[in-house]
């Protein structure tokens, strides 16, 4: 069976959108934090396949998946400091706690 | 690899050296030396910013990294704007940094700040959009950390966790638009991508929704209306000198790239495909960012609604589409870089010195401080945009720079804005009724605000004052843009 590019970009469709969804109903901040991961991951699956399958004689896609993993990972330790750091004074990390600041 | 190349990168070159230089000197210098941190700081900045105003080799045009990097004169010119706003917040933050809370780590202040200057310059310069993306992020992780950076605060925190979230979301939803891009024309400089989208002149859904995810990703940094819900909480949680750098400088940059974006990648699309959601944007911006000023009396947030809707104005210099436009637009960031950083340094004075920031504080401020409160008149009428400031001139052009793209629609917007513009003296001008008429029994005692408060204020104020009188500056701007080659492929 022929394995054409909407067998990947269908997936990570899904993923993107669990990721949008994840991001608006969770609510405990690490759980926001990997649906965050999940979307950027599906931005990285649709630059390789674009790549793979559009333009396979060129690396664009390629490298900008690499920088993309490296913010990626970047994004996630600064954030998770900071919710360590909200750990320590709420000892809880779930955003129905983090409201004091309001309209 | 032709490392003369990077001879090109001026001002990063220059930017880079100063940011080495505090760092050693952070690093290296003895405890003692350490308390003059904050004003070397200040020095050595100020000297790069005058070095890159005065020397002519700064403007010249120059492409790197083959075509990812470009600067040209328009470009020089912005992030010298950038140079001066950061200047004076750099000095209204001495007093902070040297207060007894921040001695462990204003060293890392000024370092994340001038490495998120250093993004904002890859930011507009970039060709690429590898380049913009890394740009992008080096401007925002940073700031993330800056706000969080009164870390015994809860309010801080909590800015900062609201503010790392959305920026992640924002800039995955603008990877996403790129990966779209990526798919539909195979590059990512912006010339190639421009060139092969526009082939046979035909819309098709992907590009339209790749537009629309780039401008919802870059709307989330400028805080345009349905992507601005964390402005205000991060305003009001982070410390005064980071807000004020985060209203002014990110937006500033940001919002010209942003203008780079859409004219050179996307610009044959502008009528077919992004005009009219600019223009609902722009709308929403406006009104919602003023109604909602209205009933905040936290002048923190009260300030971060106003740059709320003093976005939507600067978006009016994107949608001309025109060398105008671009013209009014930087005038129009320099302008708004005075007019409220003078607002933050009055706020900021106050809040160093009493720690008040709610606008019932403000009332009889006049008697005991009348010239802190003579500042904070000059800046609301600035930023409402009352003649003969500098922030009349600013919308004047802003305006001047629609109109000339010329259908009715844009001319329907301008009015829309002009209808905002006079809501928004009403809440502007309660704050100048609150220091000058309203009555207190116990108002703020007189203080004696700290040199580099007063220092940062001048500057603010003289440029209030003069930039409206002083033409040349605006003619200057226009005629860089006029011969600038940015809108040369369009029309």
């Amino acid at each position: 069976m022929e394995i054409s590019m909407m067998y990947y970009l269908i997936p990570s469709l899904i993923m993107f959108c669990c990721g949008v969804y994840g991001f608006i109903t969770r609510k405990n901040m690490i759980a926001i934090l990997i649906s965050l991961e999940l979307m950027l991951n599906a931005v990285d699956i649709n630059f390789v396949v674009f790549n793979r399958f559009l333009f396979p004689g060129q690396l664009d896609g390629m490298f900008f998946t690499l920088f993309a993993i490296a913010i990626a990972a970047a994004e996630t330790a600064l954030a998770i400091a900071i919710i360590i750091n909200i750990f320590r004074s709420n000892k809880t990390i779930d955003v129905d706690d983090a409201t004091k600041m309001k309209f | 690899m032709d490392y003369s190349q990077f001879l090109g990168m001026k001002q990063e070159i220059g930017l880079l050296v100063v940011f080495l230089l505090v760092f050693f000197y952070d690093t290296f210098m003895s405890k003692k030396a350490q308390n003059g941190l904050a004003t070397v700081t200040c020095g050595l900045f100020g000297l790069f910013t005058a070095y890159t105003l005065l020397c002519p080799s700064v403007m010249a045009d120059a492409t790197t990294f083959g075509g990812m990097y470009a600067t040209s004169p328009v470009i020089a010119t912005i992030k010298n704007i950038l140079n001066i706003g950061v200047f004076i917040v750099l000095v209204q933050s001495v007093k902070w940094a040297n207060s007894e809370s921040q001695t462990m780590r204003r060293g890392e202040f000024y370092e994340l700040l001038l490495v998120t200057l250093f993004g904002m310059y890859l930011m507009i310069s970039a060709r690429h959009f590898l380049l913009f993306v890394i740009g992008l992020e080096a401007a925002s992780l940073p700031l993330a950390a800056m706000v969080a950076f009164d870390k015994n605060r809860y309010e801080s925190r909590e800015a900062a966790i609201k503010y790392i979230l959305t920026a992640v979301f924002s800039s995955a939803v603008f990877m996403m638009g790129l990966s779209f891009v990526y798919g539909l024309s195979g590059s990512l400089y912006f010339n190639e991508i421009a060139s092969a989208i526009s082939v046979n002149g035909e819309v098709n859904v992907l590009l339209v929704l790749a537009v629309a995810f780039v401008i919802a990703g870059v709307g989330f940094k400028l805080s345009l209306v349905p992507f601005h819900l964390w402005t205000a909480d991060v305003y009001q949680g982070a410390p005064t000198n980071v807000t004020s750098y985060l209203s002014v400088i990110s937006k500033g940059a940001t919002a010209f790239a942003f203008l780079v974006i859409m004219v050179q990648v996307f610009g044959a699309f502008y009528s077919q495909v992004w005009e009219w959601m600019l223009y609902a944007l722009i709308i929403l911006t406006i009104t919602v960012g003023n109604l909602f000023a209205i009933r905040q009396r936290n002048m923190k947030r009260f300030l971060a609604f106003s740059s709320v809707s003093q976005a939507g104005y600067i978006m009016l210099g994107v949608i001309a589409l025109n060398a105008t436009g671009m013209a009014s637009l930087m005038y129009y960031v320099l302008v708004y870089i005075f007019s409220n950083l003078a607002a933050f340094g009055v706020l900021g004075a106050i809040e160093n010195n009493t720690g008040k920031v709610s606008m019932d504080d403000y009332n009889g401020l006049y008697k005991t401080n009348p010239r802190l409160s003579l500042a904070m008149m000059l800046a609301m009428f600035s930023l409402a945009g009352i003649p003969p400031f500098a922030g009349f001139f600013s919308k004047f052009f802003i305006f001047t720079g629609a109109l000339e793209q010329g259908s009715i629609a844009i001319y329907m917007l301008v009015l829309i804005a002009l209808i905002n513009t006079i809501i928004s003296l009403y809440y502007y001008l309660l704050v100048v009724k609150a220091m000058f008429i309203n009555d207190n029994e116990t108002p703020i005692a007189t203080f004696k605000s700290h040199w580099s408060e007063r220092l940062g204020l001048w500057i603010s104020v003289g440029g209030i004052l003069l930039l409206g009188i002083v033409s040349c500056a605006y003619n200057y701007i226009l005629e860089l843009t006029q011969s600038s080659n940015m809108f040369a492929g369009l029309l």
